[in-house]
């Protein structure tokens, strides 16, 4: 089980990082594009995973492991404060205001859809 | 985009072993959800801590660092460690909870911590590095 944990968050990190440097190639910006992305597809997943009861054992290694593992809260922080340490105030702002607005909306509507399925 | 098979490495084993690292904090201090997120805030600072000190360390430092080095703590330790998905869904608990305002001061809380966290890891290791200079 907590074998199951640390691989699924193993690969979590790594499909993380694939996706920001997708996302960081295709838009290059200074707004930290990659994780918002990473981050509120998970926040949405896991909204999911919530709404149709996925618990337990199952929720544990998707959840815990899994989702946890992709979604990220240091880099993050790194990214806005790299962005105030260069100037860039709104996108600072923004990238605080709008990754958790935004993931709060999207947690809730994966659960409503979620509790749909 | 170019992908080094080492690098995935890195971070793969790192992030397994930051995932096992909160799953270990999770089961240590369990959450009822419309409570406050002890878990949520503990790996999370302790992550931002982490990742601001290892990249201040790596950038300003004259040597090259160890090739694998950030990817394996950074991208995939810290990375792991700490979580956005579910800060979100105990936010959401808390609303549900009808407890709006303890979910806001986590949320100021937390953010304001994960800051602070990454720019006093850096100016620390900056301090350190100046006093070996």
């Amino acid at each position: 089980m907590l074998l199951g944990v640390g691989l699924l968050g193993g690969l979590g990190a790594t499909a993380r990082f694939l996706l920001d440097e997708f996302v960081s190639a295709r838009e290059p910006s200074v707004f930290p594009a990659g994780i918002f992305v990473v981050n509120l597809s998970g926040a949405f997943l896991l909204g999911v995973l919530t709404g149709a009861a996925v618990d337990g054992d199952a929720g544990r290694l998707l959840a815990t492991g899994l989702l946890g593992g992709f979604t990220t809260f240091s880099t993050w922080m790194l990214d806005s404060h790299r962005l105030h340490e260069h100037g860039h105030r709104s996108a600072f702002w923004l990238n605080l205001a709008v990754s958790l607005l935004a993931g709060l909306l999207l947690v809730w509507l994966g659960r409503e859809l979620g509790g749909a399925l | 985009m170019t992908v080094d098979p080492r690098e995935l490495a890195a971070i793969f084993l790192g992030g397994c072993a930051g995932a096992l690292a909160r799953a270990g904090v999770v089961e240590a201090l369990p959450l009822t959800p419309g409570t406050w997120p002890w878990a949520t805030l503990l790996v999370n600072v302790a992550g931002a801590l982490l990742l601001g000190a290892l990249i201040t360390w790596v950038h300003e430092r004259r040597a090259a660092p160890p090739a694998y080095l950030p990817p394996l703590l950074g991208t995939g330790f810290c990375g792991a460690l700490t979580t956005f998905s579910a800060l979100q869904l105990e936010l959401l608990q808390l609303l549900d909870a009808g407890r709006g305002e303890v979910a806001a001061l986590f949320a100021l809380a937390l953010t304001a911590a994960g800051l602070a966290g990454v720019t006093l890891a850096s100016s620390l290791v900056r301090r350190l590095d100046g006093v070996q200079a």
